[in-house]
């Protein structure tokens, strides 16, 4: 139900653009409104959903370590999964968010005859990850061309390593290729696997179809059913120099491809696509396993009633004396 | 009230199907299954620490006696958390549903149950903080994997939520570390709002804040059972070790766990510790109020856990300790390592911990002032303070099980092996990815180890066991060491079951036997009192 | 109120930064559309003021001709290229395309530098001198 209902709503999308742009002639809307409208949701909204968690307090320090502690000088220390200073913690963060370090760890249970329980190494979820993850920046990034003029060296770097087979006209890019296995791939785990299929929930999907959507709709777009390029620059050039204009004769697939990019962008805030965000904000990750040598204050700590020893010797004194255990109060 | 039920035999239990159904997890209810969950708490434990609605109630009852208001003090509570933890706020937002954790949980390993992967877990919790508290959730409802909160749902993650040890296993595959832990420890928060804890945890929390232990063990108790550790000691050594109790000066303050003061075969940790501190000539002391360094209150509410460690710092401020050593014990050393010194800190009256022995320095320790004993031990045998006879465990095939808690909330992996080598000459490693960080839970931990839930146990204890089982038939081991209270009360039970004829000990004990004591006689015997094959005639 | 506000608001100004890049390069300038230049005295000479193809589908499809007949020419041999029209065309880049869009500068790089595109037709083709 989910996996339909998600899928809908991706084609929804197309059909309605298709008829906003072709019937009712609403570039403007389209291209202009729709574009400012998602990218003030986007920013906004990560930006509150950044500023509510920090609002939330980090009462204790709570790593979860994952390596030797810093000890006695003779043990080496794993510094990086068990870091016990500032300087290991950036370490540890920067493996976590851009080579999904815990991720790498995955391991695949299964159970023998015997019973024996064998942990297989289970990189393909790593792997598909990073591949998606990866493309998909640089796709970002590749298309600053559209918004930067002059447009970067760097940018115009990036577009040439990703190009760099020189194949067909326009020139084939690998992120394309990688991006569409490893999306399937990523789909192919909602869809085949029976567990993962279980815990999916049609906001895993609508994502996926969505994304896959964009990337598909821009290929078609570059190789296929190609549109007058410098028409669409003028138009995203007027969104960021805020002089919009619509030249005429953009085809339809364009429209498509921005809008379905702009549901992504506005979606993003309201969604679990926020882990980009809130990987940072991961108090397992982000702090040092130093308790024993830094203090962690707790910011909303309140007195509370305990037991003292006073009114614990004043219940067992007598057992106390008669055991020769020393008491304060004789 | 469910039954003592017996498990079902290991053959029998260990047929475990990983593919989970074909219904939306959402549409199927909770079924109690007898031996899975734990007897509900009696009143006068809530009473005593004066916890809300104490009652009788029955988690098998239909009616489990809620107060009106539940759904709001639930809600109310959730709001509250959210403020307050961070940890909760951002795992109840990011979770992409990859499935990393799914196979990683001990409890899902052991019996298939779907709603035992961590993501699934997490998300009973989860899609109830989707209907109330986020946008999406309230417009779109379950297409946005948001659900009512009922009491069907309340009891569904009472079930699940303690079948779950917080041993932070999940956490460590997660992309983005959301630990589960976390999100049990605040759900069973929430669930005590309303009084539904287990009697397990609550008897041991109500006799922790009364004695200071929680097996209830009063003063005198203590101290007799120590005398009696003192006396075998004697029998085995033929020398008479002396310690004290509550004396005001000395320079460290013993702190382990109360398991190791009562039952096998924690005792016989105790006694490797009482030989251990004698042969060195340790000034230090126990405390009979600071007897337990474990804290079932962990597995109640970060009050209750705060209010049963106050005795700590209190009572070494009280005999003008030095520092404090903590014994061979799992959560304690989460709580010593990761809260003690947030919630009774700064001990700005104690010293920076030295060694009186090596003079080593623990920088590590030198806020906290708390040092775990395999620390010390550790540094005392690289140092050349102890004689050793490894010999003496000769007839002993060891492996090491790390504990959850001093894994994956410490990372305390090469000291106990250090000592462990030192003392043993047969130690094997079982498989890579059942131990130190990736290590698996006994199934018995936060509070968990009952009798009434012993098929959940075995269950959860599976992927040890079947690690231990392989070194056992691939080495030959025999015996399961561990630094942990719980380990050693229930690993017992779980090799009886899945694999008879491996013993269970802690690192101490291993030590008590190998430490050669000034002026002792020729050993003949164990710590156990059993006589050591090779030495002395008795083969 | 926040907890360890100095780093998320610099983490949020990191954020704001990245997704807002286009915005503060431009500044809100005006930026010039290209005008590629048909005015060069070959097409002036033209009665029929017509490119090979359409004007639109040269627009979005003259890389893909160009690819085209690269490989027509250097792989088989083929030199003629009839035009949707019925016309025939020698496929040469010099001799036809350049003949009246005789401005490399004024002409080809007009769009390409609009859009960073970098063709390699002038890794082999020496582009024609250009009459200043």
């Amino acid at each position: 139900m989910g996996i339909l209902f998600s899928f809908a709503v991706v084609i929804a999308i197309v059909l309605i653009v298709f008829a906003g742009v072709r019937g009712a002639g609403l570039n403007y809307l389209f291209a202009i409104i729709i574009p400012y409208l998602a990218l003030l949701t986007f920013i906004i909204g990560v930006t509150y959903r950044v500023f509510n968690w920090g609002r939330s307090a980090v009462p204790f320090r709570v790593p979860t370590t994952g390596g030797q502690q810093f000890t006695l000088p003779w043990i080496k220390s794993n510094k990086l999964d068990n870091p016990h200073t500032s300087y290991g913690v950036i370490g540890r963060m920067i493996l976590e968010v851009l080579l999904f370090r815990s991720l790498f760890r995955n391991t695949k249970a299964e159970l023998h005859d015997g019973p024996r329980l064998v942990y297989g190494s289970e990189k393909l979820l790593w792997l598909a990850a990073i591949a998606f993850h990866y493309s998909f920046l640089v796709i970002l990034l590749r298309h600053l061309r559209f918004f930067t003029v002059p447009v970067p060296t760097p940018i115009q770097f990036l577009e040439f390593v990703d190009s760099f087979f020189q194949v067909g006209a326009p020139l084939v890019y690998i992120t394309n290729f990688v991006i569409v296995i490893a999306l399937l791939f990523l789909l192919y785990r909602r869809l085949g696997m029976p567990q993962i299929k279980y815990i999916s929930l049609p906001s895993d999907y609508f994502p996926l179809f969505l994304i896959l959507a964009i990337v598909l709709s821009g290929i078609y777009m570059r190789y296929f059913d190609k549109v007058d390029i410098v028409g669409v620059k003028q138009i995203t050039m007027g969104l960021v120099s805020f002089r919009p204009t619509i030249p005429d004769g953009i085809g339809i697939i364009f429209y498509i491809h921005l809008t379905l990019v702009c549901t992504l962008f506005a979606y993003f805030p309201f969604s679990k696509l926020v882990h980009m965000a809130g990987v940072f904000l991961s108090p397992t990750r982000n702090l040092a396993n130093n308790n024993r040598m830094q203090r962690h204050v707790n910011p909303w700590d309140y007195p509370i009633k305990v037991r003292s020893y006073d009114d614990y010797e004043n219940e067992f004194r007598e057992k106390m004396k008669k055991a020769g255990i020393p008491v304060e109060k004789e | 009230m469910a039954t003592k039920g017996k498990p079902p035999k290991p053959e029998e239990l260990s047929k475990i199907s990983y593919t989970p159904p074909q219904r939306n997890w959402m549409d199927i209810p909770v079924e109690f299954k007898p031996g899975m969950y734990c007897h509900a708490t009696r009143p006068k434990y809530l009473e005593a620490v004066g916890m809300p609605f104490p009652r009788d109630w029955s988690p098998a009852d239909a009616d489990w006696k809620l107060p009106d208001n539940w759904k709001e003090i639930i809600l109310q509570g959730i709001k509250e958390r959210l403020m307050k933890y961070r940890t909760f706020h951002v795992f109840m937002d990011i979770c992409v549903r990859c499935g990393a954790c799914a196979d990683k949980c001990h409890f899902f390993l052991g019996g298939g149950d779907p709603k035992n992967m961590p993501v699934l877990r997490a998300e009973l919790l989860r899609s109830v903080y989707r209907k109330y508290f986020t946008t999406s959730g309230k417009i779109f409802g379950k297409a946005a994997g948001a659900r009512e909160l009922t009491e069907d749902v309340l009891k569904e993650i009472w079930y699940y939520y303690f079948q779950c040890t917080e041993c932070r296993r999940c956490s460590l595959f997660c992309p983005y570390g959301i630990d589960q832990a976390e999100i049990t420890i605040i759900g069973r928060e929430l669930l005590n709002l309303l009084g539904l804890n287990l009697d397990w945890i609550m008897g041991p929390v109500a006799n922790s804040y009364r004695t200071g232990n929680h097996l209830g063990l009063e003063p005198h108790t203590i101290k007799a059972n120590i005398d009696f550790m003192l006396d075998d000691i004697e029998t085995i050594t033929g020398i008479r070790v002396e310690t004290t109790f509550n004396r005001k000066g000395a320079e460290i303050l013993f702190i382990g766990p109360s398991g190791d003061l009562f039952g096998v075969p924690g005792n016989y940790v105790t006694m490797g510790e009482l030989m251990l501190f004698h042969e060195i000539g340790l000034d230090y002391t126990w405390s009979t109020m600071a007897c337990e360094g474990g804290n079932f209150g962990f597995f109640t509410s970060m009050e209750v856990a705060k209010k049963l460690y106050y005795k700590i710092y209190s009572e070494a401020k009280r005999l003008g300790v030095k520092w404090i050593l903590g014994g061979e014990c799992g959560h304690q050393w989460r709580l010593m390592n990761q809260y003690a010194d947030t919630w009774w800190g700064p001990p700005d009256f104690l010293e920076e911990p030295v060694s009186p022995i090596t003079g080593t320095k623990f920088e590590n320790a030198k806020g906290s002032k708390i040092v775990h004993i395999t620390e010390f031990t550790a540094d005392l045998i690289k140092h050349g303070k102890l004689k050793l006879d490894k010999s003496r465990n000769d007839h002993l095939k060891v492996t090491f099980h790390d504990s959850c808690n001093t894994s994956r909330a410490m990372g305390i992996f090469e000291e106990p092996r250090y000592i462990i080598k030192n003392v043993c000459n047969h130690f094997y490693e079982m498989p890579e990815s059942t131990i130190r960080e990736k290590t698996f839970c006994c199934g018995s931990g936060s509070g968990l180890n009952a009798g009434e839930n012993i098929e959940l146990r075995m269950r959860g204890g599976f992927p040890r066991a079947n690690a231990v089982k392989y070194v056992r038939e691939k080495f030959g081991v025999n015996m399961l060491a561990n630094i942990c209270a719980i380990d050693r009360a229930a690993l017992p039970t779980l090799m009886d079951y899945w694999n008879p004829g491996v013993d269970v000990c802690g690192v101490h004990e291993l030590l008590g036997n190998a430490l050669v004591m000034t002026g002792e006689i020729e050993r003949t015997l164990d710590l156990r009192g059993e006589p050591l094959p090779g030495k002395g005639g008795a083969e | 109120m926040m907890y360890d506000g100095g780093k998320i608001i610099i983490g949020l100004l990191i954020f704001i930064g990245f997704s807002t890049f286009p915005f503060l390069f431009t500044m809100g300038k005006a930026v010039a559309k290209p005008e590629p230049k048909i005015d060069t005295p070959e097409i002036q000479k033209m009665v029929d003021k017509k490119c090979i193809e359409s004007k639109q589908y040269m627009k979005t499809e003259h890389m893909v001709i160009l690819n085209d007949w690269r490989d027509a020419v250097v792989r088989d041999g083929l030199r003629l290229y009839k035009s949707k029209d019925g016309r025939s065309f020698d496929m040469s880049l010099q001799n036809t395309c350049m003949k009246c869009h005789s401005s490399k500068k004024k002409f080809c790089d007009e769009c390409h530098n609009y859009v960073a595109v970098k063709p390699y037709c002038w890794d082999c083709h020496i582009a024609p001198q250009e009459g200043t």
